[in-house]
C-alpha cells in the first residue's frame, strides 16, 4: 500500500520533474524572450528607441552591439524585436533581413540571401540570378527607389559582425551604411560582434559612414546581483501546473540564499551550461536541486582534460610523461627527442631495476607513439620522411602542475614513480 | 544595331563630285552609296534624302535629312544635314509643354542651335521617309513604322511651333522628289548588268589573288594614304572612294563567291555561265578574254612585281585600281606581254558597260512606265556628266602626274579614259542591287520583302529590366512631433540642406571647371580628393544640380551626369557596363561595354551631348594594368569625347602612389583637395541645419564642433553625435521640462561614442579574467618580453592565486579563459592547437591594462 502511494506520487513527482526539466532547459538553451533582462536596461531602452524610430519615423540608422561571448546580445536584440512586434503599426511595417558572418562568407552569398529575404527574387521571376555585379546592381538600384517617407524600413541584423569585415572592399558594408546615410529606404543596420576593437577594422571610408552608435553589454555585475539573477533563473515561473511542486522547489531556490559556498570562482562563467549540469542530477527520487549537486556540477565543469587523460595511460607511459618532465626541468623547455627520453627512462630504470620491468625499446617506442597519438606530445615540426622517429623534436603539451596532479589521482601508482616524478635526483 | 553590323557599312560616292572648292579642297557630291557587307546590297542616298544617323544607343538612331554632301581636303566624306529632334531628345521638362501624346514616329524639326549639323558620312544607316503633317492632321496607319516619320512642329530648344510653311514645303517637296526618283531600278531581266557587275568582282578578286594584297595591309594603305598629302587628289579621292569598300568586301568575295549575292541569286557559277552567254552575246572575243585570266592567274609573279610599283607610288592599292594602274604603268615597267590583252579586256569591258547603260534605259520602262524617261534622261545625264568629268579630271591629273615623257603615256592616257568609267559604272550597276529596306520604300515590285522587316511584336518584357522596388510601407511615416524630433531629422545626414555652407570656394572652383568645359564643349578630368565626411561628393552633386538648373534655363548646353561609385562596383571593369548602361540603356557584358564606350567616346558622334562622370571612391577602379584608369582618363582626352570627368578619393596623392605615369598624365594637374572642416565651419553646418530652432544650446554645438574637428573633422561624426545628443536630451527630460541640448548631453554622447570599450570590458571582466590579465603583465614585467607562452602565464596566475588566496584554476579553465579574452580581442592570441605553447600578446597597452585593474 504504502509502496504503491510511494510510486504514485513519485510518478506524479515524475511528471512534474520532466516538466521543470524542460522549463528550465528552454530557458537557458534557446534564446527564448519568455525570461527577463538583467541590468541592461539602458541597453535596452537605446535599442528600442532606435529601432522604433526606424520604423515610426522612417528614419536611418547603424549601430552595434559590442559585449563578450555569453553576455546576452542576441537575447538583447530579441527582445526589443519581440516587444516592436507587438505594436501593429511596426509589425506591418519592417521588414527582416538576418545575416551571420559565419553563414554569409562573403558578399555575394550575403546579396543573394538579402534578396531571398527581402523577397525581391519574386520580381525577377523564376529567373535564377545572374553575376554578383547584376546581383548587387539589383539591390542597390531596389533601395534607392525607396524614400523616407513611403518605403517600408528594413532592418539588416548582422550576426558575428567582425567576419564581415573582411569581406573584399567591404563592399556589404559600405552599401548598407551608405544607404544609411542617405535619402533612401530607412535602413538600419545593426551589427552584434564580440570584438571590442571592432571599429578598428572597418576601412576609414567605411568607418565614417557608421554612425558610431555602441551598445556595450559588459554585465558587471556583483554578487549579490548575480545570486538574484540566478535564483530567478532557477525559479518555476507562476502558472507551473502543479502548485504544491513550484511552491516547494520555489521555497527551495530561496534555500540557496546559503548559496556563498556556490564559489566565486565560478562567479562570471556562463550560467546557462553550469545550471545545465545540475539539472541533470534532478531524478525522480532526488527532486530538490541540492548545493552538493551545483558544486559537482561546477567541478565537472572545470575538469582539465588533458590531466583526465593522463589517468587513463599505462604505467610505462606514465613513465615516459615523467621523463619528459625531467627534461624540461633540466632544458627549460626545449624540445627533446625520443632518444633523450628513452635514455632518462633508462636511467630511472637502471636504478630501480628490481620493481620495473625493462622494456624493449620497441615497446618504449609503441609507448611513446600513444602518447603522441594522445597529443599529449607535440612535434616541434612535421614529421618529414627523412627524419628517423626517434630524433624528432618534441614538445609536452602538458604542465608540470598537471603531471603532479594527475600522478596524485592516479590509481595503483607505483611507489617509486611517484618518488621519481617529485624528483630526479637519484639518492632520494 | 552593335559595332560588328555597323563596321559591315561602306560608303562611297555616287557620281562624280559636282563642284570642288579648291582653296577648301572640298569635293561637293550629290550622292553617295552604301553598300551593306551583309546582305550584299546597296543603296543610293541623295541630297535632300532623309536619313537615320547612329546615336549613342543604337536602338533609337537620330532622323535628319541630308543637305549636302562633300569631302574634306583629308578625304574624310562628311555631311551637312538638318536634324529632326525624337520625344525622348527633348528635356523632360519641356515635354508637358506639347500638352499631347507624341507617337513613336513622330519627329520634331530641329532648329536648337547647339548641335553640330557636319556630320561624318559614315554614321549615316539608310535613308527614311520623313512626311510632314499639318498641326491638325492623325498620324496615317502606315505598316512599317521603323521607316517613316512624321513632323508636325519645329522644336528650337524653348518651344515647339508650328512648321512655317516654307519649311513645310520644303520638306514637302523634298518627298515629293525622293518619290519620283526611280532610285531602284527593277532587278529581273538585267542579266547584262548582273554579269557585268558578277565580271567587275571577277576581275577584282583575280586580281586580288594575284597581287597577294592582303587586306589587312590595303586597310592600312587606305588609311596611310588618307593622311598623306595627296599627289592627285582627284585620284586620291577615288581610290579611296573605292578603297572604302574593298577591304572586307574582297574577302567575302573570295570566300563565297561561289554562294550568291542574295539579289542577284546567282552563284559563281552561274556568274561564269552568265558572263560566257552575255560575251558570247555581246562581244565575239569572250573566249578570249576567258583565257586572258587564266593567264593572269598562271603568271602570278609578273603581275606582283608590277603591283609593287603602283603600291609604293601612291600608297592605296585598290584592286579595281591596282589592276587599271598596272595598265596604265605598264609601258613604264615594260610589261609588254600582257599589256595588249588587258588594254582589249578594258576596252571589252567598257563596252560591256555601255551595253548595260542602254540595257537599263531599255528594260526598265517595261516594269516602271513613269519613271522611265526619267530614268533614261538621268542615266544618259550622267554619262554625260560623267564623261565631261573626266575630262576635267584628266586635265587636272596631267598637272599633278609626274611627267614621265614617255611616249607610251599618251597611249595609256587613251586607255586610262576608258578605264576611269569603272569605278563609276561600276557603282552604277550596283545600285542595281537594291536593299530590301530600299525597295520597300518605293517599288511595289518586292511586297514580298516588307513583311520580312516589319517589326515583330515585342517580346515581353525581360525580367531582367523588372524595376525592383521595396514594399511600401503600410503606414504612413510619422512626422516630427517636437522640436527635438525635427532637429534629429534635420541633422541627419542624409538630410539635403538647401545650400552647403563652408565649401563655396570648393564649390565655385568646381563649377568654373565643369562651365568653362561645357561652355568650350570640350573634355576634361578633375581630380578631388580629401578625408571621408568633408563633403566632396555632396559638393560635386550640388554643383552639378546647379548646373543642371542653369541648363534648364537655357544658360548653359544641356548635359547628362553620370555617376559611378568604385565601391559600389563588384569589379572595376564593371565600371564600363554602368556607364554603357547609363548612357545607353544597354547591358552588355564588360568588355563589350568597353569597346562600345571607346568606340563613342573616340568617334565624332553627331548630336552629342556633353557627359559629365563622376567617379567616387577612384582608388577601388584600380587594377593590375591600371587599364579601367587608363579608358577613363583617355577618353576625355579624345576630340569629340566631350567627356568631363570628375574623379573622387580619399588620398591627395593617389596619382603618384597608384598610378602608372602615363595614367597620372592623362589625369592631368586639376586637382582639388577638401580640407578637413575647421570647428567654426561645422558649428555653421549645424547651426545651418538647425536654422533658428532652439534646440541646441550655442556652447553645446561649440563643444561638438571643437570635439571633432580636433578628432577628424568628419562632419558626418559631427551630425551623428548631435542626433545623439538629442536621443539622450530626449532621455533625460521625460517629463519634458528643458528639452534643450546642453553641453552635458554632448558630452555624454561623445563619451559614448569615442571612450575606449577597452577599460570598461576589463573592469566588467570576471575575477579569474581579471587575475589572467594581471599575470601577463607580470610575466612580461619578468621576462622582459611583450609576448609570452600560455604556460608562462599559467604559471604566474597560480602564483597570483596562492596569493589572493583563490582556488587555482586548471589548465582547462585558463584556456577557456584566455579564448574568451582573445574572443574580445583584449588578448591576440595564436590558434589553440598549440595548447600551453601558445603565445599570447596584449592587444593594449600595458598603462591601460594596469589603470583598468588598479581601481578594484
Amino acid at each position: 500500500m504504502s509502496k504503491r502511494k510511494l510510486k504514485e506520487t513519485s510518478s506524479a513527482n515524475g511528471e512534474c520533474i520532466s516538466q521543470v526539466q524542460r522549463i528550465l532547459r528552454e530557458r537557458f538553451c534557446h534564446h527564448c524572450t519568455t525570461g527577463k533582462l538583467f541590468g541592461i536596461d539602458q541597453q535596452y531602452k537605446h535599442l528600442l528607441e532606435l529601432l522604433k524610430r526606424t520604423t515610426l519615423h522612417g528614419e536611418s540608422n547603424s549601430a552595434l552591439i559590442i559585449g563578450p561571448r555569453g553576455s546576452g546580445k542576441t537575447t538583447l536584440l530579441n527582445h526589443v524585436l519581440k516587444e516592436l512586434m507587438e505594436i501593429k503599426q511596426i509589425r506591418e511595417n519592417l521588414l527582416k533581413v538576418h545575416l551571420n558572418g559565419l553563414l554569409q562568407t562573403n558578399d555575394k552569398v550575403a546579396l543573394k540571401e538579402i534578396t531571398r529575404q527581402l523577397h525581391l527574387e519574386n520580381v525577377v521571376g523564376d529567373k535564377v540570378f545572374g553575376s554578383f555585379a547584376e546581383n548587387l546592381v539589383f539591390l542597390l538600384e531596389a533601395l534607392r527607389k525607396g524614400d523616407r517617407t513611403s518605403s517600408c524600413p528594413v532592418l539588416f541584423v548582422l550576426d558575428e559582425f567582425d567576419l564581415f569585415v573582411h569581406h573584399k572592399n567591404q563592399t556589404l558594408l559600405y552599401n548598407l551604411f551608405d544607404i544609411s546615410q542617405s535619402a533612401q529606404t530607412p535602413v538600419t543596420v545593426i551589427g552584434l560582434t564580440c570584438r571590442q576593437d571592432v571599429l578598428e577594422l572597418l576601412e576609414k571610408r567605411v568607418k565614417s559612414r557608421f554612425s558610431h552608435r555602441q551598445i556595450y553589454l559588459m554585465n558587471s555585475f556583483d554578487f549579490k546581483q548575480y545570486i538574484k539573477i540566478f535564483k530567478e533563473q532557477l525559479s518555476l515561473p507562476a502558472e507551473f501546473p502543479d502548485e504544491a511542486f513550484a511552491q516547494k522547489w520555489n521555497n527551495n531556490i530561496q534555500v540557496f540564499k546559503v548559496l556563498n559556498t556556490f564559489s566565486r570562482k565560478t562567479f562570471k562563467a556562463l550560467r546557462a551550461y553550469k545550471l545545465m549540469l545540475a539539472l541533470r542530477n534532478v531524478t525522480v527520487h532526488h527532486p530538490l536541486v541540492a548545493v552538493a549537486d551545483l558544486l559537482e556540477a561546477s567541478k565537472q565543469r572545470s575538469v582539465d582534460s588533458q590531466a583526465n587523460i593522463v589517468h587513463g595511460l599505462s604505467v610505462l607511459e606514465t613513465c615516459l610523461i615523467i621523463a619528459m618532465k625531467h627534461l624540461n626541468d633540466v632544458y627549460e623547455g626545449e624540445p627533446f627527442n625520443f632518444q633523450m627520453v628513452y635514455n632518462e627512462f633508462q636511467k630511472f630504470i637502471q636504478r630501480k631495476a628490481h620493481c620495473m620491468y625493462n622494456f624493449e625499446k620497441p615497446v618504449v617506442m609503441k609507448a611513446f607513439e600513444h602518447l603522441l597519438q594522445l597529443e599529449l606530445v607535440k612535434p616541434v615540426e612535421r614529421p618529414t620522411v627523412r627524419a628517423q622517429k626517434e630524433y624528432l623534436l618534441m614538445k609536452l603539451l602538458l604542465d608540470n602542475n598537471q603531471i603532479m596532479d594527475a600522478l596524485q589521482a592516479y590509481p595503483n601508482c607505483p611507489t617509486d614513480v611517484k618518488q621519481w616524478a617529485t624528483s630526479s635526483l637519484s639518492w632520494l | 544595331m552593335n559595332t560588328r553590323q555597323q563596321s559591315k557599312r561602306i560608303y562611297a560616292w555616287f557620281g562624280r563630285p559636282t563642284s570642288s572648292d579648291r582653296k577648301l579642297r572640298t569635293l561637293q557630291y550629290k550622292g553617295f552609296l552604301i553598300k551593306s557587307e551583309r546582305s550584299q546590297t546597296e543603296t543610293c542616298i541623295q541630297i535632300g534624302e532623309f536619313v537615320l544617323v547612329e546615336g549613342e544607343n543604337a536602338d533609337r538612331p537620330f532622323v535628319a535629312q541630308l543637305l549636302d554632301l562633300y569631302e574634306d581636303g583629308a578625304q574624310q566624306k562628311h555631311a551637312i544635314v538638318q536634324w529632326f529632334s525624337h520625344i525622348t531628345e527633348v528635356p523632360q521638362n519641356k515635354r508637358k509643354l506639347l500638352k499631347r501624346e507624341i507617337p513613336r514616329q513622330e519627329v520634331f524639326f530641329d532648329q536648337v542651335s547647339g548641335y553640330d549639323t557636319d556630320i561624318a558620312v559614315e554614321t549615316i544607316i539608310k535613308s527614311v521617309t520623313v512626311i510632314p503633317l499639318h498641326p491638325g492632321e492623325t498620324l496615317p496607319i502606315v505598316l512599317n513604322t521603323e521607316q517613316t516619320f512624321y513632323v508636325k512642329q519645329s522644336w528650337d530648344g524653348k518651344c515647339f511651333k508650328p512648321l512655317s510653311p516654307d519649311t513645310f514645303s520644303k520638306l514637302k517637296e523634298a518627298n515629293k522628289k525622293r518619290g519620283d526618283s526611280p532610285k531602284f531600278l527593277p532587278k529581273s531581266p538585267l542579266y547584262p548588268l548582273d554579269v557585268i557587275c558578277a565580271l567587275e568582282e571577277e576581275t577584282e578578286r583575280v586580281v586580288q589573288s594575284v597581287t597577294k594584297n592582303k587586306d589587312v595591309e590595303m586597310e592600312i594603305e587606305s588609311k596611310h594614304s588618307a593622311s598623306k598629302s595627296s599627289v592627285s587628289k582627284e585620284r586620291h579621292s577615288r581610290r579611296i572612294a573605292n578603297g572604302m569598300k574593298t577591304p572586307t568586301a574582297r574577302k567575302k568575295l573570295q570566300l563565297n563567291s561561289p554562294t550568291k549575292s542574295p539579289q542577284s541569286k546567282l552563284s559563281g557559277q552561274d556568274v561564269l555561265e552568265l558572263l560566257d552567254d552575255c560575251g558570247a552575246a555581246s562581244e565575239p572575243s569572250a573566249t578570249k578574254r576567258k583565257v586572258k585570266f587564266t593567264g593572269i592567274l598562271g603568271s602570278p609573279p609578273k603581275m606582283s612585281c608590277r603591283n609593287d610599283e603602283p603600291k609604293s607610288k601612291f600608297g592605296s592599292a585598290e584592286c579595281e585600281q591596282s589592276l587599271s594602274d598596272t595598265i596604265r604603268l605598264s609601258p613604264y615597267i615594260k610589261a609588254r606581254d600582257s599589256s595588249k590583252e588587258e588594254k582589249n579586256l578594258h576596252m571589252k569591258e567598257d563596252s560591256i558597260c555601255l551595253i548595260g547603260h542602254q540595257k537599263v534605259g531599255s528594260v526598265s520602262p517595261v516594269l516602271t512606265p513613269r519613271s522611265h524617261r526619267k530614268c533614261a534622261l538621268r542615266t544618259s545625264a550622267r554619262i554625260a556628266e560623267q564623261i565631261s568629268l573626266l575630262n576635267i579630271l584628266e586635265a587636272e591629273k596631267e598637272e599633278d602626274f609626274l611627267p614621265s615623257s614617255d611616249a607610251s603615256y599618251s597611249s595609256s592616257e587613251e586607255e586610262e579614259n576608258e578605264v576611269l568609267y569603272t569605278p563609276k559604272r561600276n557603282s552604277k550597276s550596283r545600285r542595281l542591287f537594291s536593299t530590301p529596306k530600299s525597295s520597300r520604300k518605293s517599288s511595289v515590285h518586292t511586297p514580298a520583302k516588307t513583311p520580312k522587316k516589319t517589326p515583330l511584336p515585342t517580346t515581353p518584357k525581360t525580367p531582367r529590366n523588372a524595376t525592383p522596388e521595396i514594399p511600401k510601407r503600410s503606414h504612413v511615416a510619422q512626422k516630427p512631433a517636437n522640436i527635438l524630433e525635427e532637429a534629429r531629422l534635420r541633422l541627419h545626414v542624409s538630410a539635403v540642406p538647401e545650400s552647403l555652407p563652408c565649401r563655396e570656394e570648393e564649390f565655385q572652383d568646381i563649377y568654373n571647371f565643369v562651365e568653362s568645359k561645357l561652355i568650350d564643349g570640350t573634355g576634361g578630368c578633375m581630380y578631388i580628393s580629401g578625408v571621408p565626411g568633408t563633403g566632396k561628393t555632396a559638393t560635386v552633386h550640388e554643383v552639378i544640380r546647379c548646373l543642371q538648373q542653369a541648363a534648364e534655363n537655357d544658360e548653359l548646353p544641356s548635359f547628362q551626369f553620370i555617376e559611378i561609385n568604385g565601391m559600389k562596383l563588384t569589379d572595376p571593369h564593371q565600371a564600363y557596363v554602368q556607364i554603357l548602361e547609363f548612357l545607353t540603356g544597354q547591358k552588355v557584358t564588360a568588355t563589350h561595354a568597353a569597346t562600345l564606350l571607346s568606340k563613342l567616346f573616340c568617334t565624332p558622334g553627331p548630336k552629342r551631348k556633353t557627359t559629365v562622370l563622376m567617379v567616387d571612391e577612384l582608388d577601388l577602379l584600380w587594377t593590375r594594368k591600371q587599364n579601367v584608369m587608363y579608358n577613363l582618363f583617355d577618353w576625355p582626352t579624345q576630340k569629340h569625347s566631350k567627356l568631363i570627368i570628375l574623379a573622387i578619393a580619399n588620398t591627395m596623392d593617389l596619382p603618384e602612389r597608384i598610378m602608372m605615369n602615363r595614367v597620372a598624365s592623362r589625369l592631368g594637374l586639376t586637382r582639388m583637395s577638401f580640407q578637413p572642416y575647421t570647428y567654426k565651419q561645422l558649428q555653421q553646418i549645424i547651426s545651418s541645419r538647425l536654422s533658428n530652432m532652439k534646440a541646441f544650446e550655442e556652447d553645446a554645438i561649440q563643444l561638438v564642433s571643437r570635439k571633432v574637428a580636433a578628432l577628424s573633422g568628419d562632419a558626418r561624426r559631427c551630425l551623428d553625435i548631435c542626433r545623439r545628443a538629442t536621443e539622450i536630451c530626449e532621455f533625460a527630460s521625460q517629463k519634458n521640462t528643458s528639452r534643450v541640448v546642453r553641453m552635458a548631453h554632448i558630452t555624454e554622447a561623445i563619451d559614448e561614442m569615442f571612450s575606449s570599450p577597452y577599460i570598461n570590458a576589463i573592469r566588467s571582466a570576471s575575477l579569474h579574467e581579471q587575475v589572467f590579465l594581471k599575470a601577463i603583465l607580470a610575466e612580461f614585467r619578468r621576462a622582459g618580453v611583450e609576448e609570452a607562452t600560455l604556460q608562462q602565464v599559467y604559471h604566474q596566475h597560480v602564483a597570483l592565486c596562492r596569493i589572493e588566496g583563490m582556488q587555482s584554476p586548471t589548465v582547462s579553465e585558463i584556456m577557456a579563459v584566455c579564448s574568451r579574452l582573445g574572443a574580445c580581442r583584449l588578448l591576440l592570441v595564436e590558434s589553440s592547437n598549440k595548447y600551453l605553447h601558445m603565445r599570447v600578446r596584449l592587444n593594449i597597452s600595458q598603462d591601460d591594462v594596469m589603470y583598468a585593474l588598479k581601481d578594484e
